[in-house]
């Protein structure tokens, strides 16, 4: 898969849901049979929501950053402005993405370094809006393939790498993907799936990857807890009917081509940005992290 | 890239190249050498000798030494499974010009004298190069079933090879051929389609006088 614009064409031609041409789509280029691709995907996702249970409770300590879920999950019992959807999202994003960094086992969607993001997008939806839905499982997975090929075209026409192009490439894809599974679980057009992506990726073009000490946790934890609400506000926009002037395969190529113009030390190297603050440098000094 | 590979590794964190992928590495070592190690010795080069230690890249690279898969929790105790299995290692950064960023070169050898070098990347996404075994390019990434095969620079090997495989119903993806000099020490490094019909090393060593080695490496998935 190269292009979403051919994806929505192709699902149209066969008048098949948007999930059933992924992997149709996926199945003609690997010769894994649609049903083998979906059980596996289907796992992906019992991983991903073990991830995120054991995430809740783990005590395992990152190196740096301090434990932030829970101080999100009890200030929006008390209310919070952005509403309990988008707090649930960032806290299991927050959990999730420190559990990584402890250690945890994670699912890397699509990486490890945003692993956060889609287990916030998809089980804060699930405990909002998807009480109720008939098969649950079932429309998660499928959402999940959904994400999955917004992922795989990123990667075919631009990258998933931060050493590649930046943060944009990580938790910006990460956000694209999540928002392009919430407007398919709310039951949008394959053209609202489309302009969440684009709009999502549009607000984060030009994100560098500047980790402090080389690891991933400072900004990268906060980032997952953070873009969320970006990838949820996007697909809300594309939702209502509001639609990117650039088309979504070509704010990824332009993506691609701001990540190329990354200077290298702004990808992944921590020669640069938030990593050489005086402050990351104490940080790091006060580790012994960076030898 | 397939959408199972975009959506996963399951993996233990936090970082795909440098722990889920150093964990293949290990891995991919060890079925290279096919069977437990005894003593390694492990350079670690680029960021794998600057970020290592804080994204726990020597208790992967251990723990896919003892067989462990990246998605195995006890990866985290990589270094105490080593000293507790008996094996002796050592760590050392490398600096190499021209060498991969994120690159490892472990030294293996066991007390009856055989030894293996190996060199191997972390290409992002958990997915890894074997780049050299014992000094020669092999460049692989063993997500298919891979067979190496070293022998005299002699005529007529390949074609032994390739008749053995196909009489076993074998379909090559791919086909790499090095040498060091004409008449010397020569490898071929085949991709294969399955698993399915397993190849026989010992077997496959018989099929030509000039082979000197056949190392098989099933399949590593992501």
């Amino acid at each position: 898969m190269r292009s979403l614009s051919d994806l929505i064409r192709l699902a149209g031609e066969r008048e098949m849901d948007l999930h059933e041409a992924i992997l149709a789509a996926d199945s003609e280029a690997t010769g894994v049979p649609s049903e083998q691709i979906f059980e596996l995907i289907s796992s992906r996702l019992k991983d991903m929501r073990r991830s995120a249970e054991e995430a809740s409770c783990s005590n395992n300590p990152c190196r740096m950053v301090p434990k932030t879920g829970p101080l999100l999950r009890g200030y929006s019992k008390k209310g919070g402005m952005c509403g309990g959807f988008i707090l649930k999202a960032s806290a299991i994003a927050l959990e999730v993405a420190t559990y990584n960094a402890s250690m945890g086992r994670i699912v890397a969607a699509p990486t490890a370094g945003s692993c956060g993001i889609l287990p916030g997008m998809l089980f804060a939806w699930e405990e909002f809006y998807g009480k109720d839905a008939a098969d649950k499982e079932r429309k998660l997975t499928e959402a999940l393939v959904v994400a999955g090929a917004v992922g795989e075209i990123i990667a075919n026409r631009a990258t998933l790498a931060g050493a590649e192009g930046g943060c944009q490439a990580e938790c910006g894809a990460a956000a694209a993907m999540g928002s392009a599974a919430l407007v398919y679980l709310q039951g949008g057009s394959c053209e609202a799936v489309s302009n969440a992506v684009a709009l999502t990726l549009k607000s984060v073009l030009g994100l560098v990857c500047d980790p402090v000490g080389g690891l991933v946790e400072s900004p990268c934890i906060k980032r997952n807890g953070l873009l969320v609400s970006v990838g949820i506000l996007a697909a809300d926009m594309a939702l209502a009917g509001i639609s990117s002037l650039i088309p979504a395969d070509e704010v990824i190529d332009a993506m691609g081509q701001i990540g190329r113009s990354i200077p290298p030390s702004l990808r992944e190297t921590s020669r640069g940005g938030l990593a050489v603050t005086p402050t990351a440098k104490a940080l790091v000094k006060g580790l012994g992290a960076n030898k | 890239m397939p959408v199972w590979d975009i959506i996963g590794p399951v993996m233990i964190g936090p970082s795909s190249s440098h722990t889920a992928g150093a964990v293949r590495i290990g891995r991919i070592v060890r079925l290279c050498w096919g069977g437990e190690v005894q003593n390694a010795n492990i350079y670690m080069r680029g960021s794998f000798a600057t970020t290592g230690e804080g994204h726990g890249t020597d208790r992967a690279l251990l723990a896919g030494l003892l067989g462990y898969a990246p998605d195995d929790p006890e990866v985290r105790d990589g270094r105490e499974l080593a000293q507790r299995s008996g094996m002796k290692f050592n760590f050392y950064e490398e600096d190499l010009e021209g060498a991969h960023p994120n690159s490892v070169r472990i030294e293996i050898w066991n007390d009856g004298g055989r030894r293996m070098d190996a060199t191997a990347a972390s290409l992002g996404g958990g997915a890894v190069s074997l780049q050299k075994l014992d000094g020669f390019e092999v460049d692989v990434s063993c997500l298919l079933p891979v067979i190496i095969i070293m022998n005299r620079d002699v005529h007529g090997v390949v074609g032994a090879v390739t008749t053995y495989l196909s009489s076993h119903g074998i379909n090559i993806a791919t086909m790499k051929l090095h040498r060091d000099s004409r008449g010397g020490l020569a490898t071929m490094v085949l991709e294969l389609d399955s698993n399915e019909s397993a190849v026989v090393p010992e077997e496959m060593k018989t099929v030509h006088d000039a082979i000197v080695r056949v190392i098989s490496i099933p399949g590593v998935a992501l």
